[in-house]
This record gives structure tokens, C-alpha cells and sequence, in this order.
């Protein structure tokens, strides 16, 4: 039985498995203990569930449970490794590089630290989303501090060649920062192997609760230090201070136990599904897939279908949950600026949706999904007059158009 | 964003939508907008000898809520003169269907499109055209 509406929207958040939910309720009520009180039973209780989930959470990404920082989400981890980096490593230099195609959570903070005299190098990325990674290493001067490039990308899913990135760092001893919100258990993300130097991820990306993130530090080759940007108690080795969200951090923790014990059966389900989406939607006519194909996550597929433009073509598929590259206001008519930074054209980034799978997503959901995204395609084109004249055969770029 | 009960309709059951032929001389074609800003409006006129707009066609390219408007705009210009359909503003198209104030600019191009089909109507009947009444951008 289906119910609606159906939810292909999963890389904005994932609903919370129930056996996390299960995980987590003994710490709001019988557990409720402060992790800090280190005199009494409670604190204890606490702390251990705490120490638990640091173990699952490190047994995800292969890194030492002590080198993990809770915070209230990815913003906040991409904030703290950002600022953080640029406060404690003044002395060595100012320059950050990152790339186009980042989370505004990055692209912001680093403006940010712009405005504080930091210099800071964007990289372009080709037209499947890719950073060249000559133009990486050739953009690193003596006094870069820090490259920051996510894991995979949010709203095509593209995966950047971490490990070369890595390499290069490591190289040039230049800290190495990814975001990777949208990868940490969904791929395999190994910290040792991929060379990474601090890495942020959040909760509710991999079916955990919302409101709890985590930073990797590494403490090992280099000892890496970040500047605290909140003042207090002094909690996570005094780089993020208040009181820690107990059951939250149970969550997360049973979250990425989950996603390392699942993923493979999860992956191999989810690519079956999604590559019979892309291959039915790709039939139609003057669709295409945005991204590289090969380096890319299991879950999501972001499609043009040119000629109809993305937010009336996702009211044509109400009752499916998707996101669209197309923002249709008076106060922004600005497309996705990832998808400009491909260098594709406004016209198809309007054109563009994303879907996003999940663990939870069923045949027959992708089913629906198919026929309705198709039929709507097929009726918006017969409203759409450039769908006519491009069946007429006028070449669309040589029209005069009248811009509003 | 939720869309109001009449923007749904209209987009659920365009009204008027197809293309009249643009090489007769008593038809009048207005495109508006671009592309890359994620609308056009393709709107069409046909005028009888009395100057009533006896028909009215259009395509969108678009959100739901520029569908509705140049939807709405056709159901409003059947039956209209060319004169009273001069005055349609897009403030009623707005107050109609409930736009919000973000989806104003779907109204405008939907003015924009009525006024630039009478204009083309009108330079093909050799009349002056229309010197813009009022610049919205």
C-alpha cells in the first residue's frame, strides 16, 4: 500500500529509524543524567551512553573515539573546523581553498573569514561537478591553511576525489577539511585511508535525530587543534563547550552503528532502485542527468527535463516529496548555484530536479514516482511554448528574449 | 509554499491553451519573459472587425502560479474589446487567484504578455504601438 505523500527528498533530511528512536528514549527520562557530573550515578549513566556512541560513531569512519567532537549539527561542525582552523593557525598562514559547489554552510563561513582578512581560493568545478585537482595543488601557497572540500555534494551527489585530495595536502602540509554531511553512512568514509584532517557529518542525514553533528579532529599525524567558538564549561576538549545532548548522541551513535552493519544490503537496494528511475526518466525526451555518473552517492539523482521548469513540474507531482533546482520567487530568480557553477545554463538548471532515496523508499514508491514524473513532464510541455518552438526547430538561443 | 484553491485549478485545467495562427493578420502574439529566469508566457489574441477579442490562447512556461495567470488572463480577454482589454491590470489577476508577494512578478508577465499581443496586433494592422504604460521592473 502506498501512502502519500511519498518522500524522494532524503538529502534534506532522513526520517529517523525506529530502532534509533528505540536507542535513544531511556536518555530523556530514566538517563537524564548531565554527562559532566562526574560525582554521581547519573553523570555516569550519561557519560558511558556518551563514550558508547563516540565507539559506534568512530567504528563508521575508522578513527580513535577521542578524535570525535559532538556538536548541534554539520553547520555547526563546518563552522567550527573553518573558524576554528583560521583562529588557532594564525601564526602559519590565511589562505583557505575551497570550491564553488559547497554547502552554503561552508561558502558563508568562508566569506566570513574573508571579512576577517583571511584570503580564500574557490575552485571551479567542471561540468560534472568535479575540482581539477592540478588547479588544487597549484592554488596552495605558503600560506594555506586549510582546503576544505566536501565528501559528496548535496544536490547532485557528486563525490570528490577525497584521497587525492588528501594526498595533496598531506604533501604540502596543508590541513584537510571535508564536509560530508551527505556521505558519512552512506559510503564507505575512512578518515586514515582518505587522509582527512577534520571532517563534519550530522545526524539527520543518516537516519539519526536532528539537532546533533559531530567534528572529527585528528589527533595523530598532525595533532590537530581547533579555537573554540563558544565560551564555557570547556566540553570536547575544550573546542565545544556546553552541556552535551545526551540523547541526541545516543542517536547519532545508534544511527552509525546501523548504517555500518546495513549499508551494503542498503546500497545495493537503493542503486538497483535508483538506477531505475534515472534509466526510465532519462528515456524521455531532452531529459539529462546532472553530475558525474561514475563518482557519485547511491541515493540521488538530479535530472533536467528541459523545457518545463522545475517548481511547476514539482506541483505536478504533489503528492511526491522531491526538491528542484529552481527557486521562482521575485526575490530570487537565481537558479541552483551548484548547478551554475557546472556551467549549465539558467534555463535547464530551472529545469532541474533532485531525488533522493532512502533506505526506507520502496519499489513500488519509485514505481509511482516514474509515471507520475513522466506524465507531469509530458503535460507541462504541452503548456510549455518552448517546447513548441524547439519541436518547430528555432534554435531557442537565437530568440530575443524580452528579460524581465 | 501552499497555493491557493483557483491557482490549483488553473493548473490542474489550464483553460485556453494552444497556439492561433500567428500569420493572420487580425492575430496578436505577445512572448514574454526569458528562459533563464524561469518563466515565459506565450499569449495570443484574435480580433474580430469590431475590435472584440473573440479569442485567446496561451502556452507557459513556468510555475503554477504563471500557468494560472496567463490561464486566467485568456478566460478574461474572450469577449473583451482591445481597449478594455488594455485595462486589465495585474493587481485583479493578483487579487483573483491570491498570489503571494513573491509570485507578483507571475501576474506582471501575464500584463506584460496581454500588452504585448495588442501591440503586435496593432502594428500589424498598421496602427501606432503602444508606448509602455507603466515599467513594472
Amino acid at each position: 500500500m502506498l501512502k502519500f505523500p511519498i518522500y524522494l527528498d532524503n538529502n534534506a533530511t532522513t526520517p529517523m529509524d525506529p530502532r534509533v528512536l528505540e536507542a535513544m528514549l531511556p536518555y530523556f527520562t530514566n538517563h537524564f543524567g548531565n554527562a559532566a557530573s562526574r560525582n554521581h550515578p547519573f553523570g555516569w549513566a550519561a557519560e558511558e551512553a556518551v563514550d558508547y556512541a563516540r565507539e559506534q560513531i568512530a567504528a563508521l569512519i575508522n578513527c580513535n573515539p577521542k578524535e570525535l567532537i559532538f556538536t548541534s549539527g554539520a553547520t555547526e561542525s563546518d563552522n567550527l573546523a573553518i573558524k576554528g582552523v583560521f583562529e588557532m593557525y594564525a601564526s602559519k598562514g590565511n589562505h583557505i581553498i575551497t570550491a564553488t559547489t559547497e554547502h552554503k554552510a561552508v561558502l558563508d563561513t568562508c566569506k566570513h573569514i574573508e571579512k576577517l582578512g583571511g584570503q580564500v581560493t574557490y575552485l571551479q568545478v567542471n561540468s560534472e561537478g568535479l575540482i581539477d585537482l592540478q588547479e588544487l595543488e597549484a592554488a596552495i601557497t605558503d600560506k594555506t591553511i586549510l582546503i576544505s572540500i566536501m565528501y559528496g555534494n548535496n544536490e547532485v551527489g557528486v563525490v570528490q576525489p577525497i584521497r587525492e585530495i588528501g594526498r595533496i595536502a598531506k604533501k604540502h602540509g596543508v590541513l584537510f577539511f571535508s564536509d560530508a554531511t551527505q556521505a558519512v553512512g552512506k559510503i564507505p568514509v575512512d578518515v586514515e585511508a582518505d587522509g582527512i584532517d577534520l571532517m563534519a557529518f550530522s545526524g539527520h542525514k543518516m537516519y539519526g535525530p536532528k539537532g546533533v553533528g559531530a567534528l572529527y579532529v585528528r589527533r595523530k599525524n598532525p595533532r590537530v587543534k581547533v579555537t573554540a567558538q563558544m565560551d564555557g564549561g570547556g566540553h570536547e576538549r575544550g573546542m565545544r563547550s556546553g552541556t552535551l545532548n545526551v540523547p541526541g548522541i545516543v542517536g547519532l551513535g545508534k544511527a552509525a552503528e546501523i548504517c555500518r552493519l546495513d549499508m551494503e544490503a542498503d546500497t545495493a537496494r537503493i542503486v538497483a532502485m535508483r538506477d531505475r528511475l534515472e534509466r526510465e526518466l532519462l528515456q524521455m525526451e531532452e531529459s539529462y542527468l546532472n553530475g558525474n555518473k561514475e563518482s557519485r552517492l547511491p541515493h540521488v539523482s538530479n535530472i533536467s527535463f528541459k523545457y518545463v521548469e522545475g517548481e511547476g513540474l514539482m506541483m505536478g507531482v504533489k503528492d511526491i516529496a522531491v526538491s528542484s533546482g529552481s527557486a521562482c520567487t521575485s526575490a530570487s530568480l537565481e537558479p541552483s548555484y551548484v548547478l551554475k557553477a557546472m556551467g549549465m545554463s539558467d534555463d535547464l538548471a530551472h529545469s532541474s530536479l533532485r531525488f533522493g532515496l532512502s533506505r526506507f523508499t520502496t519499489d513500488e514508491e519509485v514505481d509511482y514516482a516514474i509515471s507520475h514524473v513522466k506524465e507531469a513532464v509530458t503535460k507541462l510541455r504541452e503548456l510549455s511554448p518552448l517546447w513548441e518552438m524547439f519541436k518547430e526547430g528555432i534554435d531557442l538561443d537565437s530568440v530575443e528574449w524580452a528579460e524581465h | 509554499m501552499a497555493y491557493s484553491d483557483k491557482v490549483i485549478d488553473h493548473y490542474s485545467n489550464p483553460r485556453n491553451v494552444g497556439t492561433l495562427d500567428k500569420s493572420k493578420n487580425n492575430v496578436g502574439t505577445g512572448l514574454v519573459g526569458a528562459p533563464e529566469c524561469g518563466d515565459v508566457m506565450r499569449l495570443q489574441i484574435e480580433v474580430d472587425q469590431n475590435q472584440v477579442i473573440t479569442d485567446a490562447k496561451f502556452k507557459t512556461f513556468g510555475c503554477g502560479s504563471a500557468i494560472a495567470s496567463s490561464s486566467l488572463a485568456t478566460e478574461w480577454l474572450k469577449g473583451k474589446t482591445v481597449d478594455e482589454a488594455l485595462a486589465i491590470d495585474n493587481m485583479e489577476i493578483v487579487e483573483e487567484l491570491a498570489l503571494p508577494p513573491v509570485k507578483i512578478h507571475c501576474s506582471v508577465l501575464a500584463e506584460d504578455a496581454i500588452k504585448a499581443a495588442i501591440n503586435d496586433y496593432r502594428v500589424k494592422n498598421g496602427l501606432e504601438p503602444l508606448v509602455e504604460a507603466k515599467s513594472h521592473h
